[in-house]
């Protein structure tokens, strides 16, 4: 049973990385090649040579794009049907396709819009090369953080809830859930590259088509794995059993 | 009764069976771990550290990388 749902969400993650790459391409893309454009200009105007290129940069924007989105979704769509597998029988009467759904706005909250509302994905030539270490290590300390103060609420939301009903137990989770972000992200520290003479509407929409690639493929992601889910868990038709 | 992680329904109401925890362990670690592989070098690999050496893995995802939020260059 989990090895199944296993399987189904790392093929559903795929196939909500296709949408997502095409998303990628069409909006993400020209921006990115903006961007590159602003760094070739500065280095050449800095007097620097051209950084040799080892993958040409069609490739990079056709199918190193689709293979990045492709591992990213089949990543996270295998993180999904865990955690959906754990949820489902103990969240409470939910249809699979009401608890992918939700779980997957839970995800796109958790693994990616708290990280980007402190750490924003940067266009090529925002970033400098010496702070890449410490980049890398506060973007993933954000991600787990944020994985933590999710699960914290999601608990003591649930126990408040037995003890003062449904409204009042969900609001405190919610209200424990926006303090504990606040000071999770005040704690870590800030970091801004963005060069002073960056355009600033190039940032813009480079993130608005980040934060879009990533709508797009957590919500294809829940849409998808719901009937994947239930046709497991629903053996109903075929009269299989289920076995564990 | 034992609440824990079940909500507040009446007891006639049937919650579906949940899958059992020593079934489901096996396969959240085997997940857990493959899935952090893939995200590794889509996100990490070529940049604040290197398990393969060169550049090409990272100029390879390198758009993705950047578009899906990562930091790079
Ligand atoms: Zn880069």
């Amino acid at each position: 049973m989990a090895g199944r749902l296993l399987a189904r969400g790392m093929i559903a993650g795929l196939l909500a990385a296709c949408l997502a790459f095409l998303f990628a391409r069409v909006f993400g893309e020209p921006q990115v090649n903006l961007s590159i454009a602003f760094e070739t200009a500065r280095d050449a105007a800095a007097g620097m040579a051209a950084e040799p290129e080892i993958v040409s940069r069609s490739v990079q924007a056709s199918f190193g794009l689709f293979t990045a989105a492709a591992l990213y979704g089949a990543a996270y769509g295998g993180i999904f049907a865990i955690v959906f597998a754990l949820a489902y029988g103990r969240v409470g009467r939910i249809s699979p396709r009401a608890l992918a759904l939700l779980l997957a706005g839970a995800g796109f909250l958790t693994f990616v819009l708290i990280p980007d509302l402190k750490y924003p994905p940067n266009p090529p030539a925002v970033g400098q090369e010496g702070t890449i270490g410490l980049r890398t290590a506060t973007y993933f300390e954000m991600i787990v953080l944020s994985l933590c103060v999710m699960g914290l609420s999601i608990l003591v939301g649930r126990r408040l809830t037995q003890r003062f009903g449904q409204w009042n137990g969900t609001l405190c989770g919610v209200g424990l859930f926006v303090v504990l972000t606040a000071l999770v992200q005040g704690g870590l520290p800030d970091i801004n590259e963005v060069p002073a003479d960056f355009p600033a509407i190039v940032l813009w929409r480079f993130r608005e088509a980040a934060i879009g690639m990533q709508i797009v493929l957590w919500g294809a992601l829940g849409l998808i794995f719901g009937p994947l889910a239930a046709a497991v868990l629903t053996p109903s038709v075929a009269g299989r059993h289920r076995a564990g | 009764m034992s609440y824990g992680f079940s909500s507040p329904v009446p007891a006639s109401a049937a919650m579906p069976d949940a899958i059992p925890l020593r079934a489901l362990l096996p396969w959240a670690v085997f997940g857990l771990v493959l899935s952090m592989v893939l995200l590794y070098f889509v996100g990490a690999e070529q940049g604040a550290t290197a398990l393969v050496s060169g550049h090409a893995v990272h100029e390879f995802v390198h758009d993705g990388r950047h578009l899906l939020g990562f930091p790079c260059h």
